[in-house]
C-alpha cells in the first residue's frame, strides 16, 4: 500500500473541514437535509453551510437536550437530520435524549460530536469527551462511527445520510493525513479497515490515533524490523468481529490505541470478544488512563500517555518481546 | 361528537382502564383516570388522525410526554381502531408491546416516551417540520404537572415561542399531585400560567373534565397567531371513582376485587345518568 510521507500535516483538512463541505455537497441537491446546532455553527465550521443554506439550518441556542429531543421530532417527520455540538456536551448532556429519543424511538438523527476527545485538550475535563464510547456502546440501536482521515470522514458522513437509523460520528478539528492512497480503498460501516500489513504485531487504533499507530508501525520496521498490521477500526458499534478474529487467529500480539478512556471504549469492546472467542493474544489497550487527565494541546496529551510513535511503538515492542 | 356522547365515552374508557389495569396487576390508575376525559376530545373532536392516516405526513401528531398514563392512551387508541381492543389483556405481560409506556410498536403511538420531560422537545420538533415545510399538521403534547422541575421542558418552552410554533399545543393535565405528594409541596412551580406567558406562550385555563370545555378550548387554537398554545387543565386524580378521587395512593394503585366491584358499580351509575 502506497503511504504519505511527505508535507502530511500541511496537505490534509482537519476532519471537520471535511464534514463541513461533505455537508454542503449534500445539501445543494438533497432539500430533507437539515442541520441543527446548539450555538456550535462556528466551532463546527457549519457558517458556510448556514449561509448557503438558510432553510436547512435550525440554531437550537445552548440547550443541548434540547438540541437532540427537537432533532428526533425533526427526524420523525422524514428529514435527514444532522445534530451537531461538541461531543463533550452532545453525548453527557444529552445522554437520556439518546438514549430515547433519538435510540429508543428509532429516530435517525444523525447525532455529529465535534472536537471530540481531548481536541479542546487545554479546556480541562468539562471539555474532553473520554466517556462517550463507553456510554454509548451501552445505548442499543446506536452506530457510533469514529473516522481517522479525510477520506473516512467523507465517506461517513455520505453513509451517514443515507442511513435509516440513528448513528454516532465524531471526529477532532486538526489535520489529519491520509492513511493510505490506495486507491481501491473501500469504507462501509462495521467493516475495519487494514491500512498496513504485517505479520508480527497488530495495532488496532480508531479516529485520530490511527495515524500515530502507522507512525509507529514504520519506526517499528525501520528501528526492530518488527512488522505491524495497523488497523483503522472507524466503526466502534457494530464492531467487525470478523476481523478481529482474522487478525488474531496467527497469535500476534494486539495493540488497540484510542483517544477515550481505557474503561469501556475500543480497547475492552475488542477484549471481550477475544477472550470470549478463545483467543489468548497478549493484549494492550491504550488510550487515556483513569485519572484527572492532563491539559495541553491534544498532541501533547497524546504525547503525555504515550498515544504517540515512540508511545505506541514502546509498547508495541514491548509486547512482542514478552511474547516472543 | 356531542358532549353526552363524549361523557358516554369516558365512561367507557374508564371502565376499560380499570380493566386492563386490574388484569395486568399494574397502571397508572389515577394519572389515567385524569387524562382520559382530555385524550377523549382530542382523539374524537380534534385531532386529524386515525389508523387511516397515521402513515401520512399531514396528520396531527399527539406525543404523551406524561408516557406513565399509558392506559388511558391504549384504550382510547383502541377504541379508534388502531389495534384490537383484546390485544390490551396481555398489557405488562412478559413480551407484550403493550407495556407501562407508550412505544412504537403499538400502531397510533408517535414517539416512545416513559422518562420525564421528552416530550415537549420531540413536539417542538416536529411542529418545526411543518412550519420548514409549510405544512399544516399540528401537533400535540400531554405533561403533567408533576414533571414541569424537568429543565427540558423549559429549554422546549423557550424555543417554541423563539420559532413561534402557533402549530404548537402543550396541554398540562394539571392534577396536582405526584408520587410523593403535592406538586406544590415537592417542588412548587405555580404560577404555571405566568411562567409560560413569560417564556411567550398564550396560555388558556379550563376544566379537564368539562367536555364542552375542552372543546371550546381547542377549537380556539392558535390562542395568538404566532404564540404556541398552552392549555392547563385542570383535572382531579383518580376522577370518576370516588374512593380514588385526589387519593395519594392511586397513583399506581391496584383495585382489588372489591374495589373494583364498587369502581364498576359507580362507573354504571354515571352511564344510567348519561342515557
Amino acid at each position: 500500500m502506497a503511504e504519505i510521507t511527505q508535507n502530511e500535516l500541511v496537505t490534509y483538512k482537519a476532519n471537520l473541514d471535511v464534514f463541513s463541505g461533505t455537508l454542503q455537497e449534500l445539501a445543494s441537491t438533497d432539500k430533507t437535509i437539515l442541520v441543527v446546532t446548539s450555538d456550535s455553527r462556528g466551532s463546527g465550521k457549519l457558517v458556510p453551510f448556514g449561509q448557503k443554506f438558510p432553510a436547512q439550518m435550525v440554531e437550537i441556542g445552548i440547550a443541548e437536550q434540547n438540541l437532540v429531543g427537537v432533532a428526533a421530532g425533526l427526524a420523525s417527520t422524514g428529514k435527514k437530520v444532522f445534530a451537531v455540538s461538541p461531543a463533550c456536551f452532545l453525548t453527557a448532556r444529552s445522554f437520556e435524549q439518546i438514549k430515547t429519543d433519538v435510540a429508543y424511538s428509532d429516530n435517525p438523527v444523525k447525532l455529529i460530536g465535534i472536537s471530540a476527545g481531548v481536541s479542546y485538550g487545554a479546556l480541562g475535563s468539562t471539555h474532553h469527551s473520554l466517556h462517550d464510547f463507553a456510554a454509548l456502546r451501552a445505548v442499543h440501536n446506536l452506530i457510533i462511527v469514529v473516522p481517522a482521515d479525510n477520506f473516512e470522514t467523507e465517506r461517513a458522513i455520505r453513509l451517514a445520510a443515507q442511513t435509516e437509523h440513528p448513528i454516532y460520528i465524531r471526529f477532532g478539528k486538526k489535520p489529519m493525513p491520509l492513511l493510505t492512497e490506495d486507491p481501491n480503498r473501500r469504507f462501509e460501516f462495521g467493516k475495519g479497515s487494514v491500512v498496513r500489513e504485517g505479520n508480527d504485531l497488530v495495532i488496532i487504533g480508531t479516529g485520530e490515533t490511527v495515524y500515530p499507530a502507522i507512525q509507529a508501525a514504520r519506526r517499528l520496521e525501520t528501528l526492530y524490523g518488527i512488522r505491524s498490521t495497523v488497523v483503522s477500526m472507524h466503526t466502534i458499534k457494530p464492531l467487525d468481529y470478523e476481523l478481529l478474529a482474522q487478525l488474531a487467529s496467527s497469535g500476534v500480539p494486539i495493540v488497540t490505541v484510542e483517544e477515550h478512556s481505557v474503561y469501556g471504549g475500543l480497547g475492552e469492546a475488542c477484549a471481550s470478544f477475544l477472550m470470549q472467542n478463545g483467543f489468548r493474544n497478549s493484549f494492550k489497550i491504550m488510550g487515556i488512563p483513569d485519572e484527572y487527565t492532563v491539559t495541553g494541546s491534544q498532541i501533547e496529551i497524546f504525547h503525555h500517555y504515550g498515544l504517540s510513535e515512540e508511545g505506541i511503538a514502546e509498547t508495541g515492542l514491548n509486547l512482542v518481546r514478552k511474547t516472543a | 361528537m356531542t358532549e353526552q356522547e363524549l361523557a358516554r365515552k369516558s365512561v367507557d374508557y374508564r371502565r376499560k382502564i380499570l380493566k386492563y389495569i386490574v388484569e395486568a396487576k399494574a397502571g397508572h390508575t389515577g394519572g389515567s383516570l385524569s387524562c382520559v376525559d382530555i385524550l377523549n376530545v382530542l382523539y374524537n373532536h380534534v385531532l386529524n388522525v386515525g389508523p387511516d392516516n397515521f402513515k401520512s405526513p399531514l396528520r396531527d401528531r399527539y406525543i404523551q410526554s406524561k408516557g406513565h398514563t399509558v392506559e388511558a392512551l391504549y384504550v382510547v387508541l383502541a377504541d379508534k381502531g388502531f389495534f384490537p381492543e383484546a390485544d390490551l389483556m396481555t398489557l405488562c405481560k412478559y413480551g407484550s408491546h403493550y407495556i407501562g409506556h407508550p412505544t412504537r410498536k403499538v400502531n397510533g403511538i408517535e414517539q416512545n416516551t416513559g422518562s420525564l420531560g421528552h416530550g415537549l422537545s420531540l413536539s417542538v420538533g416536529t411542529a418545526l417540520a411543518a412550519k420548514l415545510d409549510g405544512l399544516s399538521y399540528r401537533v400535540f403534547t400531554m405533561l403533567g404537572d408533576g414533571e414541569l422541575p424537568e429543565g427540558s421542558n423549559w429549554e422546549g418552552a423557550l424555543l417554541a415561542s423563539h420559532y413561534k410554533l402557533d402549530n404548537l399545543c402543550a396541554i398540562i393535565d394539571n392534577n396536582g399531585l405526584q408520587i410523593s405528594g403535592a406538586t406544590t409541596d415537592v417542588c412548587n412551580t405555580d404560577p404555571i400560567d405566568r411562567k409560560f406567558e413569560a417564556f411567550g406562550w398564550e396560555v388558556r385555563h379550563v376544566d379537564g373534565h368539562d367536555f364542552g370545555a375542552l372543546k371550546e378550548t381547542f377549537a380556539a387554537l392558535p390562542f395568538t397567531v404566532g404564540k404556541p398554545s398552552l392549555v392547563i387543565a385542570h383535572t382531579v386524580k383518580g376522577r370518576g371513582i370516588s374512593y380514588m378521587e385526589n387519593q395519594l395512593k392511586w397513583h399506581h394503585g391496584v383495585p382489588n376485587p372489591d374495589q373494583y366491584t364498587h369502581a364498576l358499580a359507580e362507573l354504571a351509575e354515571a352511564e344510567a345518568v348519561l342515557r
